[in-house]
């Protein structure tokens, strides 16, 4: 993967400011675009906001963010990846995610890269450059490449696997379902107070 | 001999069909329950229609509908917003159609759905509960491993009764000694989450324990380990004990041999003596002082005797240049008393702070008072079960007396997807769980407190310490 890199700095960009409450009243999938960052990058009246950074010429196409500390804080609400990806985005670097953030990031492919708190801010310093904010992702070698240099990043190996392969995990998870039904008896039959039946555990009143 | 573990050990090992990796930290994890709303789960229904796939266990899924349903009475089931009442339709569709059974607006028994999960007696000590609200955190005040997870794994859930799962490290939390007249759980974990910041418990999961939640209602640890989440813990637990047992005894319905089988093994749900947690904090109990959030993030907190904080004197220029954002956004100038905060909206409700006690412990505060002029004081109670109750003890009228609306159960102004939302610049004292910018309404103005301290400040019209006002009136 390779395109342009857009630095988000501030700490705790959270689910809220990513995707605004108003676009979670759908169904379906569509229409995230329009919401995504919508009250950074549009103002009150909906004209595009200049100084927010993805309304800038050098960065309105990023292919990645690079961002701050604990991004994706908040709700679990997945709108918020769907519409990154919707607008373009393909993955994300930064220092640490929120934890229902990061799943439903690798649930969509959208990568999500976690650096050391010293590679991050010459990263994005170099980013907020538009001479140098080009940026490749080698996902198989584990790998930023830079204006001035590779960046090695760890990531765990089933995550790579899924994101490289791009698996149907539920159709994985199928595959053993023979086991899930055994686990499911013994554990029931361990623990009988749970009933096979949950709705029958309620005190009628 | 056994290595020694922590309770949240013993529940994922108790729960994991089989290891995803080598090193047995990524692993697919057997889930007990969930519950379903209408806004995070209608694309994972879709999903599984389009697949053709069932549900495994619909008897072990509720769906109730809370987030989008207006609070205003009476009730009915048509909604004003086209987008809330597709979502409420379709939710009902799925429901219908895959066997789960629907609390609807107009169901006696629809709330937020995490305070109706724990009030219907459906959490119980050493299961797992993973829900499309990240709020599910609140039923580790059970003994439960509950964690919230987004749409695809809504989907991975109904279809599989597994997550993956990646086992998170461990964070004891001692919260030692006593807490101090006035103060309340809510302010006990807005402590913690000041003192370890709003990633703190990122990638951790956290056991709360120590005198000070022994001694703590189970409401009251719903209330920590709801909010728990808002220093990024994936999982909040308090090993169950008699106060657990007690509360939920009414709740379930087993009969006396089960019973006593199932409250035996629940006994045994507590870390061993010498388990290895990752990390420690401890909370000295009776330091803690009633909390508010004056900025835009939930870490953004300080005892309501403090100040406003002065940009100027934070060397690192990156925190400088997020806390100069915060205090524009809020509207504050450095070094303001916090106490001299005025508001406009005053909001008891969420399922952080809308159960009987909450609401009780408000109604101690206004009872015989007025809010002040100019303030709009709303009461949402967690659910219509806690509702109810509060009318049986006549504390709608007290609410009411004091100049308080007195309204229908859901999520309402905690997140603001129904009709109940700030004005822009509207600054609001509110006992929820978020005060990111714009979660109440676009550029609303959130300041986080219990309940009690939502009371004090409506009736003082600007930050106040409930301390100061006699209870009763």
């Amino acid at each position: 993967m390779a395109g342009p890199a857009a630095p988000l700095p501030a700490a705790n960009i959270d689910t809220d400011i990513i995707m605004p409450k108003r676009y979670l009243k759908g169904v379906d999938r569509a229409g995230l675009r329009e919401g995504v960052f919508h009250d950074l990058r549009f103002g009150a009246a909906g004209d595009p906001d200049p100084t927010f950074i993805l309304n800038q010429p050098a960065w309105a196409d990023a292919a990645f963010l690079v961002v701050g500390p604990n991004f994706g804080c908040g709700s679990s609400r997945e709108h918020a990846v769907w519409g990154l990806l919707q607008l373009g985005v393909r993955a994300l670097i930064g220092t640490n995610f929120a934890g229902i953030f990061f799943d439903n990031c690798a649930r969509n492919g959208l990568v999500a890269l976690a650096l050391d708190l010293d590679q991050i801010g010459p990263l994005l310093a170099l980013v907020s450059d538009p001479a140098r904010n080009q940026l490749t992702i080698d996902l198989a070698a584990q790998t930023v490449t830079t204006a001035v240099g590779a960046l090695p990043f760890r990531i765990d190996p089933l995550l790579k696997t899924m994101l490289l392969e791009g698996l149907d995990s539920v159709a994985t998870t199928l595959k053993h379902q023979s086991e899930i039904h055994a686990f499911e008896s013994s554990y029931l039959e361990a623990n009988p107070w749970l009933l096979k039946d949950a709705r029958t555990t309620r005190r009628q009143t | 001999m056994q290595r020694p573990k922590t309770l949240y050990d013993k529940i994922v090992d108790a729960h994991c069909v089989r290891s995803l990796d080598s090193a047995g930290r990524q692993l697919l994890l057997y889930v007990d329950r969930t519950v379903l709303n209408e806004y995070t789960s209608p694309q994972a229904f879709t999903a599984l229609r389009d697949a053709r796939r069932g549900v495994w266990r619909p008897d072990a899924a509720l769906a109730v509908v809370d987030h989008v349903n207006p609070t205003a009475s009476p009730r009915v089931r048509a909604m004003a917003d086209p987008g809330g009442q597709t979502q409420t339709d379709y939710f009902a569709e799925n429901c219908r159609d895959f066997g789960i059974e629907l609390y609807d607006i107009l169901h006696p028994l629809q709330g937020i759905e995490h305070v109706v999960m724990t009030e219907t007696g459906r959490v119980m000590p050493g299961t797992v509960i993973a829900a499309g609200d990240s709020h599910t955190t609140t039923y580790g005040a059970l003994g439960c491993l509950g964690f919230g997870i987004g749409t695809s794994d809504i989907e991975h859930y109904l279809a599989t009764q597994t997550v993956i799962y990646r086992r998170l490290d461990t964070l004891a939390v001692d919260v030692q000694g006593a807490l101090g007249p006035g103060v309340t759980p809510k302010d006990v974990v807005m402590a913690l989450i000041r003192q370890i910041g709003a990633a703190g418990a990122t990638g951790f999961a956290v056991e709360f324990r120590g005198p000070a939640i022994e001694a703590m209602s189970v409401e009251g640890r719903m209330t920590i380990c709801n909010m728990a989440v808002e220093c990024g813990a994936r999982g909040a637990i308090v090993a169950p004990d008699e106060r657990v047992f007690d509360y939920l005894q009414p709740k379930i319905d087993l009969g006396p041999a089960l019973w006593e089988r199932a409250v035996a093994d629940w006994r045994g749900l507590r870390s061993d003596p010498d388990a290895p947690f990752d990390q420690h904090a401890v909370i000295e109990g009776a330091a803690i002082e009633p909390m508010v959030t004056w900025g835009t993030s939930p870490d953004q907190a300080l005892p309501i005797t403090a100040a406003v904080p002065d940009p100027a004197s934070e060397t690192d220029p990156d925190l400088r240049r997020d806390l100069e954002r915060s205090l524009s956004y809020m509207g504050l100038r450095p070094g303001m008393r916090l106490t001299d905060i005025p508001i406009d909206r005053a909001f008891i409700g969420s399922c952080t702070n809308a159960r009987i006690e909450d609401l009780r412990s408000a109604a101690e505060v206004v009872r015989g008072r007025r809010i002040a002029a100019g303030v709009r004081g709303m009461v949402v109670p967690g659910s219509s079960a806690v509702k109810r109750q509060a009318e049986l003890e006549g504390l709608d009228r007290v609410f009411a007396e004091a100049g308080f609306e007195w309204r229908q159960s859901g999520c309402s102004m905690c997140l603001a997807m129904n009709d109940d939302v700030l004005a822009p610049g509207e600054r609001c004292a509110s006992s929820t769980n978020r005060n990111f910018e714009g979660r109440q309404g676009v550029g609303g103005r959130t300041h986080l407190m219990s309940p009690a301290m939502v009371a004090a400040a409506a009736l003082s019209g600007r930050l106040a310490d409930s301390r100061a006002i006699a209870v009763g009136g």
